[in-house]
């Protein structure tokens, strides 16, 4: 599918081809890679039993799928993943706006969050084994944690870094608290707290594996542990790449969201300009 | 009427920014503050805002003390501080939440086409010249139609040609509503084209030096033999107040042509 998309470039609109251009031109190298690789095993340069070639790799995807397996745990971890994140996300966003807004809250709050980020998330895994057991809850709640640090650091830097002179602008048009908020420190946070967002779902993705690899008889992580405990190398590539695949999707969605709240920053829709 | 009654600030680092300044202030009157660096002109002006509370005496606008921002008090300062998520119509708008949807556009239609900006109605103010913003900022400022507006070094950041445009432009908008201007600025030319008043400055404690009434009628010419004369007696006055030797005619001559600092 994706050498099909390359191969039509070139009869594509000039127009087209500047906007398509880029992207393609990221795809060449893992292209090249995968079917230098491909003609390596098919040329009997190695029997790529330890790394399976692009074919392979495809077809146990495929195998997956028909048998509807793929769908369960893709669903399975999907559901940890948002879960993790919804709660990650609502925590991070009120613990960091109470220590943003309100310095009192900063100080009593701020050092033991810096504290405990200084923790390596994974090393919870046992506490929260112990005391939530085997089951879903210790690994939504470890996903939450990793998903939890980079968004209320996020929303308390970018509340502390509003410019004073644009709060001075609501000040002497007599705006209320709430209306201060809402009309002037949402809209200057936003840019920062979408990155928060995506940060925080990239910590996300990279827990949800650590709390699968910690008993779990489905998902797309307990994939990865069967695959080396059988030895089905091809079954943990698989993984890897519908890990790619729903990692790099999750984060265009939130990009897509957040776009038309967005538009009126520099970085955003230079090039199609205001027109 | 705007009253400033021994209006001192001392801020709480010990630094005395501001003693005892008294000024009375007549609606539509044009008043221009000048003064070197440190002379308390931002902090007087901030004090009339509303924005920081003067630490004694009292700003009382018709009768009523002025301690945080008030509805008839507006001010437009160095930077246009747009808001960077709203078009350049809403930033005109910003200050009319309270009134109808219908009101509010008609009303800001009418300041657009004012400020010669109705084609950049839905612009992002980065889209905007320097020069354009400020007007927008203007624009934002005299729409919900102030007594006093406050400028604090409105057009300083400004190339020569714009700022004099501005200059003219800013003149024309008081002419509609004639509301009292304070003008904080650096530059005589700009204080002596404006300003019905100059008050002169003098630093450490920031306090009023020299007042000098500019009688000349509207609009001034910038290049007339009585214009140079206003620019060379508010010059003379600032360099008394900094304590320098009055300077002599050639130095006021070529002094008035670039800014003063």
């Amino acid at each position: 599918m994706l050498e099909q998309a390359d191969v039509a470039m070139p009869t594509a609109a000039a127009a087209r081809l500047s906007r398509f251009a880029r992207p393609a031109l990221g795809l060449l190298l893992p292209l090249c890679l995968a079917l230098g690789w491909e003609l390596a095993v098919w040329l009997g340069y190695s029997n790529g039993r330890l790394v399976p070639p692009p074919t392979k790799v495809f077809a146990t995807i495929a195998e997956l799928a028909k048998s509807g397996e793929l769908s369960r745990h893709i669903t399975t971890t999907l559901s940890r993943v948002a879960a993790g994140f919804a709660l990650g996300v609502v925590a991070g966003t009120v613990l960091g706006a109470v220590s943003g807004y309100w310095g009192l809250a900063r100080r009593l709050l701020d050092p033991t969050v810096q504290a405990l980020r200084a923790i390596p998330s994974i090393a919870w895994v046992p506490l929260f084994i112990l005391w939530l057991g085997i089951f879903e809850t210790s690994k939504v709640a470890l996903i939450a944690v990793g998903v939890f640090f980079p968004v209320y650091l996020g929303v308390m830097g970018a509340i502390l870094s509003v410019d004073r002179k644009i709060v001075e602008v609501g000040r002497i048009f007599r705006l209320s608290g709430p209306a201060m908020i809402r009309r002037i420190l949402l809209p200057a946070v936003l840019p920062a707290y979408v990155v928060a967002l995506r940060v925080g779902l990239g910590l996300g993705w990279m827990f949800v594996v650590a709390a699968e690899f910690m008993g779990a008889s489905e998902g797309l992580g307990y994939l990865l542990i069967d695959g080396q405990q059988l030895g089905k190398p091809a079954q943990i590539v698989a993984a890897i790449v519908i890990f790619a695949i729903l990692g790099k999707t999750t984060d265009w969605l939130i990009e897509l969201a957040t776009a038309p709240l967005l538009r009126w920053q520099d970085a955003f829709g230079r090039e199609r300009g205001a027109a | 009427m705007l009253a400033l009654d021994k209006v001192g600030k001392t801020y709480p680092n010990g630094v005395h920014a501001l003693s005892r300044f008294s000024a009375e202030i007549k609606l539509g009157e044009i008043i221009a503050i000048i003064g070197g660096s440190g002379c308390g002109k931002s902090t007087l002006l901030r004090a009339i805002a509303g924005l920081d509370r003067a630490t004694s005496g009292t700003v009382t606008l018709d009768g009523t003390a002025i301690t945080a921002p008030h509805a008839k008090i507006g001010i437009i300062f160095q930077e246009p501080r747009l808001l960077p998520w709203l078009s350049v119509a809403d930033n005109i708008g910003f200050g009319l939440s309270d009134l109808s949807a219908e009101v509010r556009r008609e009303k800001v239609t009418r300041a657009l086409a004012r400020v010669g900006l109705t084609d950049k109605a839905n612009a992002w103010p980065r889209e905007l010249s320097g020069g354009q913003a400020q007007r927008v900022a203007i624009a934002r400022a005299l729409v919900p139609q102030p007594e006093v507006l406050l400028l604090d070094e409105p057009f300083s950041a400004l190339d020569a040609f714009t700022r004099r445009d501005l200059q003219d432009h800013l003149l024309d908008l008081w002419a509609d509503t004639r509301p009292t201007l304070i003008l904080v600025t650096h530059d005589v030319d700009e204080a002596v084209v404006l300003a019905d008043r100059v008050l002169v400055m003098r630093p450490r404690p920031g306090r009023l030096f020299e007042e000098i009434a500019i009688n000349l009628a509207r609009p001034r010419d910038r290049n007339s033999a009585h214009f140079d004369n206003f620019k060379r007696r508010v010059l003379t006055a600032l360099d008394r107040s900094l304590d320098r030797n009055v300077p002599d005619s050639e130095a006021a001559a070529n002094a008035g042509e670039a800014m003063w600092w």
